[in-house]
């Protein structure tokens, strides 16, 4: 039966390469690689062939507004912007890399869930909630997971389309997996990385420090002290094997293990200073650091390009008075910030989720979204799949995707191609789009902290059963 | 004096030429020279203007040139290849390029304060030109060899007569007397083609390369269709004679007399010398002179065709929508390259040179990796073509794009095409003009053929003292100018920021609150622990805190035994000096930055 599924697994992931092969060989890529979607002025690769072109005539890259993104991605991607293969579409090398980032990065995914899963079944056996771990072991969410990210329209539009959404999102992934499996020096990478590249993943530092302090998501911690009393209350009715156990399990649960986080935080500053060196390296020429941090990081923390994405935020600092901008931009980006806290309080026995949560925040909030950083959430989203089959509104919130998705690109033709919409139009799905991410977020949330009330429900009563 | 030595001259010129599509092309130059003495900052002058001597002494400018113009020179019909359309033939709106005598890091200083004072100078908004969006420093495409140069254009700019009566206060004698009386209004704005020029050169003394004066020249290129009713109800085989004309009938004013002041007033009649075989063949030259009337009456219909540049240059837009779209500049070879090509069959190869300056707003987001080069509708490699090339990318809100091209092609091209793509940029609402809809202009390209020189030689040695005639027969680089393109932008509803600012923050209000209400919502028994906590509101802070501390110790809290109540203590806690202390730090810095 194992053996069954993992063969359905690996046809479905070869039936989505193939997928992505097929629509990579259609004429002009299908136009996504210029659907404002798809192509933020960060992820979008024309703007990145145009920076390594500048580059190549002895001018900065960063010279003009075209390229805002990583020199390192500039020296990866830039040669293969530039060569052609005979009688292949034009950017038929950077699109097999973009495949290959988005099966790597589903792969980590499966991993990752994998290592969840098991982490979880166990904290889940050893509470004695033996019935919940088998519910939670039929559906095997890594692969689930994998299979979301990969067959995800938003996914195969981004990789197809030639955003390099893709590489960021696989460090985003390589990230959490380096910190499910205790890898620090992937963790650090990833997350290293990946804030190079878009900054906003910058705030993942806070529950890749818990994954690695912690471990993996597992019930509140508050059940485990209750068996930890329990355990004292009757050490004599229990044998000496499983107390064992239990007591490496509450260790496991318990110790915020502070050699891994000062391992984790090492290696950070240990990548963090080469890349800065590589980057140094690079743009020694055209200005420095300095200048490589104004193109890039400022280019994404004032919002200058005011072309139309999928966030809000476009049009309100198109629309603002000038005198406020300044406000507003630390508003906003105050906004992604004030809620790390809070819920960094209330899911800290769930890093993995906090993680989600907190890319489900920046993706929404960011300056630049793109339907790639919505596939990174929705991917990890089937990761707690069991946990959330709960939640309110899936299917209002499923439909309102599909009709958004729909409907963009519909209100964005109207507007730019016919001229006979305006921009409220498209502005009103970016909105409708934004609600329905806060809604996502809002309902995951509750249907998470629901879980670990029902679960505790759960614990309290079996406790009680015992006691009596 | 010294400086006597040199008089300040004034000299008027006109030139008339007939042009083949049955019009008529009337050149005014005005010439004013002065010598430049070490002190002639606060000088009298008594025929040059003094505003303009001041402009020059104030902002250290080499040379100068500023054009008003209304209407497009046909470069097919009216001829591309002659001094007049290279000098004369200007981009619509204002255009003005000047070069400065400072050190690099004042020339935009310098530019910025005389766009000022020509703005005021010339009822025009030249002032536009001085944000660092709308001026650039070409490098060789254009007026090479001069220094630190400074070149805008508004095409946009609407040309009247409130920039023409400033034009002529600079004339001596005004438009009281002399050619400038000339000066209809009516009938100068009601042509095809006008452009009114003022151009500033300060020719370098050859003994010590120091400036020797400053010389001053205006000039109006008027392109008029003669008036004349005859023609007009003559039949269909007898339009093709070409319509006479005179002065008063063209202009509708007679000239009353010369100006005094001026050293010369000629008037010149042209005709090119395609039309003089023709009318050598006929051998039938029927002019006609009256008292300060000149006017040219034809007899037989004669036709012929003004001598073009070796490219016919033209430019427009591709693709549709408000998203992207390209550029493309088409370079099409006339009679004469066809006539090189049979000049020069002996040689090996010869080769055609061009040079291209694009400026582009940067709102037109260009990509130059797309620039693609079609010769003979057939794609090329761009390095076989480009000599040279030069292109400082446009930056949001702060520089325009610039584009320099050399390009070599072979003489017996028929065509070339060149096309970059660009994508349109979103403005911020401000940004937008009034007339939002109307579209934004890219300025005219300018193609250059260094290698040809338009210059007239002229038989007659003895004209030569005039100013306009020793211009016309000046060798410089044939240039022309491609057309205005008119691009769309997509605009924003300009009515609504109040909507999108509340709607906005609505939606973000809304994720926060109700983020933060699942946060800490509890229910069920959760609710009565918290109603038994309240019991023991006193100690609830205590005990909260050594929860928090227990947790990050790691320890159960359950086990640390509730500590008596003194949690509010009177006593200043060093809690509160911490505080306090914070409270000082943040106002200490924000004094210090605010500063």
């Amino acid at each position: 039966m194992k053996k069954k599924k993992v063969q359905w697994f690996w046809s479905w992931v070869i039936g989505s390469v193939i997928l992505r092969l097929i629509l990579l060989y259609f004429p002009k890529n299908l136009n996504l690689s210029s659907r404002p979607e798809v192509s933020t002025p960060l992820t979008s690769l024309r703007r990145l062939a145009e920076g390594y072109w500048l580059k190549q005539s002895s001018v900065s890259p960063y010279a003009g507004s075209m390229y805002h993104g990583s020199p390192l991605l500039l020296t990866l991607l830039g040669p293969l912007t530039v060569t052609r293969v005979e009688g292949q579409p034009d950017h038929l090398l950077c699109s097999l890399v973009f495949v290959i980032a988005d099966v790597i990065c589903a792969m980590l995914i499966r991993a990752a869930g994998e290592k969840l899963q098991v982490a979880y079944s166990s904290r889940l056996q050893f509470l004695g909630l033996h019935n919940l771990s088998e519910n939670s072991e039929l559906l095997p969410s890594g692969d689930f997971a994998a299979l979301v990210y990969l067959w995800n329209p938003f996914t195969i539009v981004a990789c197809v389309g030639l955003s390099t959404s893709a590489i960021e999102n696989l460090m985003v992934v390589l990230s959490l997996y380096g910190a499910c499996s205790r890898l620090t020096p992937l963790a650090a990478f990833g997350w290293v990385m990946a804030t190079h590249l878009s900054l906003y993943p910058a705030i993942l530092i806070i529950p890749v420090i818990l994954l690695l302090g912690y471990g993996p998501d597992a019930p509140p911690r508050k059940l485990f002290w209750q068996r930890k009393n329990l355990d004292v209350g009757n050490s004599t009715s229990s044998d000496s094997c499983s107390e064992e156990e239990a007591k490496n399990q509450l260790k496991m649960a318990h110790v915020f293990s502070w050699r891994l986080v000062v391992l984790f935080l090492f290696w950070t500053l240990l990548w963090s200073s080469y890349v800065l060196v590589l980057c140094g390296i690079y743009v020694q020429q055209y200005g420095g650091l300095q200048e490589l941090f104004k193109r890039t990081y400022g280019f994404i923390l004032t919002i200058q390009d005011l072309s139309p994405n999928i966030g809000v935020l476009w049009y309100f600092f198109a629309e603002v008075f000038d005198f406020f901008r300044n406000f507003f931009l630390i508003v906003f980006h105050g906004n992604i910030l004030l809620m790390i806290a809070p819920l960094a309080l209330r899911l800290n026995h769930r890093p993995c989720f906090l993680a989600f949560v907190y890319i489900l925040i920046s993706s929404m909030l960011k300056s630049y979204p793109s339907v790639g950083d919505s596939a990174l959430y929705l991917g990890l989203l089937g990761l707690f799949a069991y946990e959330l089959k709960d939640m309110q509104f899936s299917f209002f919130l499923f439909s309102g995707y599909v009709g958004v998705s729909l409907l963009s690109p519909v209100m964005h033709n109207l507007w730019i191609w016919r001229g006979t919409g305006n921009a409220n139009f498209y502005f009103a799905t970016a909105i409708a789009y934004a609600c329905f991410q806060i809604i996502l977020v809002v309902e995951s949330v509750s249907a998470m902290l629901n879980h670990d009330r029902m679960l505790t429900k759960l614990y309290t009563a079996k406790l009680q059963n015992v006691k009596s | 004096m010294l400086a006597a030595s040199a008089e300040e001259e004034f000299s008027e010129e006109l030139l008339l030429k007939p042009l083949p599509d049955r019009k008529i092309l009337a050149h005014f130059h005005f010439r004013n020279e002065a010598p430049l003495a070490a002190d002639s900052f606060a000088r009298h002058h008594h025929l040059f203007p003094k505003s303009i001597s001041q402009l020059v002494q104030k902002f250290h400018i080499k040379a100068m040139e500023l054009s008003f113009t209304q209407g497009r020179w046909n470069y097919e019909r009216w001829g591309g290849f002659d001094p007049i359309s290279s000098h004369n033939a200007k981009p619509p709106g204002v255009e003005l390029w000047a070069v400065f005598d400072v050190p690099q890091h004042q020339v935009d200083a310098s530019w910025k304060n005389l766009t000022h004072s020509l703005s005021g100078l010339f009822c025009a908004s030249i002032n536009f030109l001085e944000s660092s969006t709308s001026y650039s420093a070409p490098e060789w495409a254009f007026q090479s060899a001069l220094g630190s140069l400074r070149y805008g254009t508004l095409p946009r700019e609407a040309v009247c007569t409130e920039n023409l009566t400033p034009w002529l206060k600079l004339l001596p004698c005004r438009d009281k007397a002399g050619l400038s009386s000339l000066m209809d209004r009516p009938s100068i704005y009601r042509s095809f083609y006008h452009s009114q020029r003022l151009h500033l050169i300060m020719p370098t003394a050859v003994s010590d390369g120091s400036k020797s004066g400053i010389i001053l020249e205006q000039t109006l290129t008027v392109v008029l269709q003669p008036n004349n009713q005859k023609a007009s109800m003559n039949h269909v085989g007898e339009t093709k004679i070409q319509p006479s004309w005179s002065l008063s009938s063209i202009f509708g004013r007679k000239i009353s007399g010369r100006c005094v002041l001026a050293k010369l007033s000629n008037i010149y009649l042209h005709f090119e010398r395609g039309l003089v075989t023709q009318l050598d063949n006929l051998q039938k030259k029927s002019s006609k002179f009256a008292a300060n009337d000149t006017g040219l009456t034809w007899k037989h219909p004669v036709v012929w065709s003004s001598s073009h540049a070796p490219l016919y240059a033209s430019r427009f837009l591709m693709g549709s929508g408000n998203e992207r779209g390209a550029i493309a500049i088409s370079l099409k070879s006339t009679e004469m390259t066809k006539g090189l090509v049979s000049a020069n069959n002996v040689e090996e190869r010869c080769k055609l040179q061009v040079n291209v300056l694009q400026i582009v707003p940067w709102y037109v987001k260009v990509y130059y990796h797309t620039l693609q080069l079609l010769v003979d509708e057939r794609p090329q490699v761009l390095a076989d073509f480009v000599e040279r090339m030069r292109v400082s990318p446009s930056e949001d809100k702060v520089s325009p794009g610039v584009m320099e091209l050399v390009l070599q092609f072979p003489c017996e091209m028929k065509s070339a095409v060149l096309s970059i793509e660009f994508d349109k940029g979103f403005l911020h609402i401000d940004e937008y003009p009034p007339d939002a809809n109307q579209g934004f202009d890219i300025p005219s390209a300018i193609i250059s053929f260094p290698d040809f020189h338009a210059g007239l030689q002229f038989c007659e040695k003895s004209q030569s003292k005039s100013p306009l005639l020793s211009k016309l027969q000046e060798r410089s680089p044939v240039l022309s100018y491609t057309e205005v393109l008119l691009v769309p932008l997509t605009t924003p509803d300009f009515s609504m920021p109040y909507n999108v600012i509340t709607i906005t923050c609505t939606v973000f209000a809304l994720y926060f609150g109700s983020l933060l209400n699942v946060l800490r919502r509890r229910v069920g028994e959760e609710e009565r622990l918290l109603k038994n906590k309240d019991a023991k509101k006193a100690v609830f802070l205590r005990r909260m805190l050594n929860k928090l501390s227990a947790k990050l110790r790691g320890r159960p809290s359950e086990s640390t035994p509730s500590p008596p109540s003194s949690s509010s203590s009177p006593f200043v806690s060093p809690k509160l000096i911490l505080r306090v202390l914070m409270v000082a730090g943040i106002a200490v810095a924000w004094q210090y930055y605010s500063q």
